[in-house]
């Protein structure tokens, strides 16, 4: 397994206004598999990614990847292992720094050899010309600057790549060139991918299983398959299946 | 049954112009349209215009921004030739505007019982007391189960679908002949957004208001309104009925649907719009 | 042809492809400087206090006599030919004496952002990044420092290390950095959630390299801005202890140390404390009006 968790918990505040956002969760993933998390605001599901990422530090249960436990601190190999693609695409990249200098910075991190070929090399791979180094993030698009931040995901060459709603700040034209990317790279690089997203669309394009959150637990966990006929066993999820095709015409009961 | 025969908004060759460092920019570009008493979704990516075109109806552009239009005609009112006061008798009493996030569009330090009241007492000057009977009687009406309740709360405390039916309760308590909703539901989440569109639609049949919905969100616009409009490049490329959408015949149409992933049409790679420069002649 | 060069320039300045990291940071000054143009208040600062500059480096060429040679048969002279701002006390000439004085005034201003501008940042930042009881015990600090006075505070430093022109930079700087600190957290505090400073994290970034590389840029403008604006207040700061005999010793010109010593002549000699008197709240003013300038130029909403 690439991914293993087990028991996930996270909560936030302290004493009283303590907020359990996950609540237990476990799941694994294989190599090169493609696993979502599909829920509405506030069901918790960035925030597993967050701790799987490293960015939460304050986890119960256990999380394994690629075969080795993972602790609150981490080394730098086990960064390197896994990156996270962010989904603002305009606050994922630092509003002073090049481009060059965003993605040279992970190579100055890790001592890595060669920078400025793999930084060109990075920015071929993503379909960006090289003339971007020199650029500063407000003078790209809002895709071209989600593309930077997929180079600078691959750059440490992860196995596993995070995606945060890589897509829902995007347009549709625009999403579709990124999936597009997302699923080449996938194909080329061998990766895993972990993708957050609370678009049933994108969900069922990109992913081989998919696990459906509300309030901080996994209602279910459905195959590509089983989304696409319908074939679905919770409510919720065909509740969720239902609202992404739009709206419906239909009685609702008041709710406050 | 949409009303077609007496539009309330009538825009012939409608232009916008924005003076920037580097030169004019034109956001908006000879757009034609009507609205009668029917939901018409304008449909377009980042930079197609739609935004600006909503707020140019409404004269909402800064100083610096040039409006001009062969005609602009609101019910009995020409809003080329309005002058501001006419204006703001018009904003928020016969044409309202529903924004994005309610989080923005709210006033954080007033609660929302003052807010959705002093749109009552500013255009239609009643006294405070009817001014609150109507807000608690339009907050009732949004499907909020405690209106009285909800009168004194401030707008950080309430959730994301309910700023919206508020904002609604608000936009609508002036009785207005046409709603401009820019992005009404795109920060709700599914299952909200379908309690808001809903309460939308009943009050919008219930009182034969004409609704302009932009968004950039094609399933939703075909599910949800009578007319789509398409705009690129600040033009109009297509317009059609939003039950035939998937029959549209214009490329960039043909290219945004393509270039959905769909449920009900799964394929392996989407197919990327190729963006032709005669689209943004015409 | 020197315009089409100057078009040729300017075109080159403004256009945003760039070839090279060196033509973007160009292009970022030259569009600050254009804005920077039309904004005539804060362009007028910036020429008074690009004076201050220039008087202070050319003194020795622009002053017409010794400013530290005493002729006492030459005091309290008005306002003349030779003396262009009259003589003081001593017999030295007023307008040499204010012209040097320039310098000190701009060693004092530099010497004091030099040291506040560093260790405000670092208290600043590192109380913002690393939070818990770090932050709290920072703040305290600057708390305590922030509740003097500043020139009372001052004063008491002044006091404390005695008199001289680098004793008094020191107890200035140890009322400035309190504000700058405060900024500096703030700013930290804003950007560290901030997903590009998350990536960095995530890809193995220390504090140090984050506070250096990511937020310095971020918080530059603000603390440019705000130690602008506090020039003045260090200037008038100075003047204050030149003028109750702290700092600048004679015979160094300082032009609060002129202005005090030339109270008691006000009214024979009205040119003793006038003269720098008005130096002091022209540059001060300018400072303001820069800082202001600077202020709707390098905002946020430019980043």
């Amino acid at each position: 397994m690439m991914i293993s968790v087990k028991n996930l918990a996270v909560s936030f505040g302290s004493g009283h206004s303590a907020k359990q956002v996950v609540k237990d969760v476990s799941f694994d993933v294989a190599p090169g598999e493609t696993f979502g998390l599909v829920g509405e605001s506030g069901c918790g599901k960035s925030t597993v990614l967050g701790a799987l990422a490293g960015r939460i530090k304050a986890w119960g249960g256990s999380i394994a990847l690629d075969g080795e436990a993972i602790a609150a601190k981490r080394t730098k190999s086990q960064l390197a292992k896994q990156q996270m693609v962010f989904q603002d695409p305009f606050g994922s990249l630092h509003p002073r720094h090049t481009i060059g200098r965003t993605l040279l910075e992970p190579l100055e991190i890790h001592g890595i050899d060669r920078r400025r070929e793999r930084v060109e090399q990075a920015l071929r791979d993503v379909g960006l010309p090289a003339s971007f180094y020199h650029r500063f993030p407000h003078q790209l698009s809002g895709g071209q600057r989600q593309r930077v931040a997929i180079a600078r995901a691959l750059i440490l060459k992860p196995r596993v790549l995070l995606l945060d709603e890589p897509t829902s700040a995007l347009d549709v034209s625009i999403q579709a060139e990124i999936l597009n990317l997302l699923k080449d790279l996938r194909e080329r690089e061998k990766l895993t991918y972990i993708l957050v997203s609370h678009d049933m669309a994108v969900i069922a394009h990109l992913c081989n299983r998919v696990a459906v959150m509300q309030g901080g637990m996994f209602v279910e966990i459905a195959s590509r398959d089983a989304l696409l006929s319908g074939n679905v066993e919770h409510s919720y999820t065909h509740t969720l299946l239902d609202g992404s095709r739009g709206y419906h015409k239909k009685r609702v009961d008041p709710v406050v | 049954m949409p009303d077609q025969s007496q539009p309330i908004l009538s825009v012939k060759n409608m232009s916008v112009q924005f003076p920037t460092l580097s030169g004019v920019v034109t956001a908006v570009k000879n757009v034609s349209f009507t609205v009668g008493r029917e939901k018409v979704g304008i449909i377009g990516e980042s930079g197609s215009g739609k935004s600006t075109t909503g707020r140019a109806i409404m004269r909402l552009q800064p100083a610096t921004a040039k409006v001009v239009a062969d005609e602009m005609r609101f019910e009995d009112v020409n809003l080329v030739r309005a002058s501001e006061a006419d204006m703001r008798a018009i904003r928020g009493r016969r044409i309202s505007m529903i924004l994005q996030d309610p989080k923005y569009s709210l006033n954080p330090v007033m609660t929302v019982g003052e807010q959705i009241a002093e749109t009552v007492i500013l255009h239609e000057r009643v006294g405070r007391r009817e001014a609150r009977e109507r807000t608690l009687a339009m907050l009732e009406r949004v499907n909020i189960r405690d209106p009285e309740r909800v009168f004194n709360l401030y707008p950080h405390e309430v959730s994301g679908g309910m700023g919206q039916r508020i904002m609604i309760s608000m936009m609508l308590i002036s009785s207005p002949s046409l709603i401009i909703a820019d992005e009404p539901t795109s920060a709700l989440d599914v299952t909200v957004r379908q309690q808001v569109l809903s309460i939308l639609d009943d009050l919008i049949t219930e009182r034969s208001i004409g609704l302009i919905f932009i968004s950039h969100d094609l399933n939703l616009v075909k599910s949800f309104c009578d007319r789509v409009i398409i705009m690129y490049a600040g033009r109009i490329v297509e317009e059609l009925e939003a039950a035939k959408l998937e029959e549209a015949t214009h490329p960039y149409t043909r290219g945004l649907l393509q270039a959905l992933p769909s449920l009900d049409h799964p394929r392996d790679r989407l197919e990327i719009l190729r963006r032709d420069p005669s689209w943004a002649e015409a | 042809m020197a315009t089409r060069y100057f078009n040729d320039l300017h075109n080159w300045l403004i256009n945003e492809e760039f070839s090279s990291t060196r033509q973007a940071r160009f292009h970022k000054a030259y569009v600050l400087w254009l804005n920077l143009l039309a904004n005539p208040l804060a362009f007028a600062g910036f020429l008074v206090v690009l004076a201050l500059v220039l008087v202070a480096a050319f003194a020795p060429l622009l002053a017409n006599h010794d400013p530290i040679a005493q002729d006492l048969t030459m005091a309290l002279r008005p306002p003349s030919a030779t003396n262009w701002f009259g003589t003081d006390e001593f017999g030295r000439d007023v307008y040499s004496r204010l012209v040097h004085g320039a310098r000190t005034t701009l060693y004092i201003s530099i010497l004091v952002t030099i040291i506040v501008a560093p260790i405000g940042f670092v208290i600043g930042a590192t109380a913002g990044y690393l939070g818990g009881w770090i932050d709290v015990v920072l703040m305290r600090i600057t708390d305590i420092f922030l509740s003097f006075p500043s020139l009372v505070l001052a004063l008491a430093f002044s006091a404390a290390l005695g008199p001289g022109i680098e004793n008094a930079v020191i107890a200035i700087a140890l009322t400035v950095w309190p504000p700058i600190a405060r900024l500096a957290r703030a700013e930290t505090l804003t950007f560290r959630a901030a997903d590009f400073v998350v990536a960095a994290e995530l890809q193995g970034a220390g504090m140090g390299r984050i506070l250096l590389h990511h937020i310095v840029p971020l918080c530059a403008p603000s603390i440019i801005i705000r130690l602008t604006l506090n020039m003045s207040s260090v200037i008038l700061t100075a003047a204050g202890l030149g003028f109750l005999g702290l700092g600048a010793q004679p015979p160094m010109p300082e032009w609060g140390a002129m202005a005090a010593s030339g109270r008691q002549y006000l009214l024979d000699a009205w040119w003793l404390t006038t003269v720098p008197g008005i130096a002091i709240l022209v540059v001060s003013l300018a400072f303001n009006l820069l800082g202001d300038g600077l202020r709707d130029i390098m905002d946020p909403r430019n980043a």
